[in-house]
């Protein structure tokens, strides 16, 4: 096997995938201008907005994000050290994390709809127009991040199939590598947009 | 015979340590989440915004560096990460230093 092609191979592969999260970074960026202009516009309803959101949620899905990055880091680990098996039960556990937090924020939506508040709805379209902003800023950034957790759980799920069957293994698994770096990157964002939203 | 001729990757010398070091920023991450809930629901006025995103800077870096394995990455890959973030630098302090000062030049 040559070793030494591998090897340079997943530099490259790798700094491919941080230049495409520095592209994400960019994405997310522009939605955070947005926040930040309307959050000095209407600062008293993004506040009442804030409240209205349900704390609960925010932080057990905060929660679910930061244990399922552990488990994806330590997947990496552990190919690196040949455990196949351990691998496989590490990338499970991201993905069960993946999938409890998309069912936290489909009861979530599912509740803030009941509550008549989606955008455009009529509840809002009668209130103040700082309302209806934060909540579309709550719909669009949640969207677009809930978004990025099924693609990140798609390639985590397509990674450990192919672990399982061997195409990734210990002397090439820039695959697992960059499909975490992916994931971490949905975290990232998740870090922020908790605080912004749920806390303000 | 293959030890002496191949060097270990920084990634492949950071295959030796266990998974202690994850679990110590795994618990930061959560101690750091449980501050920002609380102090996020006092009211701190205008110290509140920038309390939680300095919080939440605090652990982002933690995610690139642990679990992003950044802190043993490649120089190149630093150069990556630090130019994204000057170059997000620029997308945000300019936009908003156009929008913040918008009133200060008075309308004829």
């Amino acid at each position: 096997m040559n070793h030494a092609a591998a090897h340079s191979d997943a530099v490259g592969a790798k700094l491919g995938m941080w230049l495409f999260l520095f592209t994400e970074l960019l994405l997310f960026g522009g939605l955070f201008i947005l926040y930040a202009v309307y959050l000095s516009r209407y600062p008293a309803e993004f506040a009442a907005g804030g409240k209205e959101l349900n704390i609960f949620f925010g932080t057990a899905n905060t929660v679910l994000l930061l244990t399922s990055s552990l488990l994806a880091a330590m997947a990496v680990t552990a190919m690196q050290q040949g455990k196949r098996r351990l691998v496989i039960g590490l990338i499970g556990g991201t993905l069960l994390c993946a999938a409890l937090f998309l069912v936290n924020k489909y009861l979530e939506w599912s509740a803030k709809i009941g509550h008549g508040i989606w955008p455009g709805s009529p509840r809002l379209l009668a209130g103040a127009p700082g309302d209806s902003v934060f909540f579309s800023l709550y719909y669009l950034t949640t969207g677009l991040h809930a978004l990025h957790v099924t693609i990140g759980a798609a390639l985590l799920a397509w990674i450990g199939i192919r672990v399982k069957s061997g195409a990734t293994h210990q002397g090439n698994y820039v695959a697992l590598e960059n499909s975490t770096l992916y994931w971490h990157l949905v975290d990232l964002v998740w870090i922020f947009l908790f605080p912004l939203l749920y806390l303000i | 015979v293959a030890h002496e001729t191949t060097t270990p990757s920084k990634a492949e010398r950071h295959a030796g340590h266990g998974p202690g070091r994850y679990f110590v920023v795994w618990a930061l991450l959560i101690i750091f989440t449980i501050t920002t809930v609380v102090t996020g629901r006092m009211d701190l006025g205008s110290v509140n915004l920038p309390l939680a995103l300095t919080i939440a800077t605090i652990k982002a870096t933690l995610v690139v560096l642990f679990f992003m394995h950044v802190r043993y990455s490649t120089r190149l890959t630093w150069a990556v990460v630090l130019g994204a973030l000057f170059w997000l630098g620029i997308l945000l302090a300019l936009t908003m230093s156009d929008y913040l000062s918008r009133g200060w030049i008075p309308q004829s």
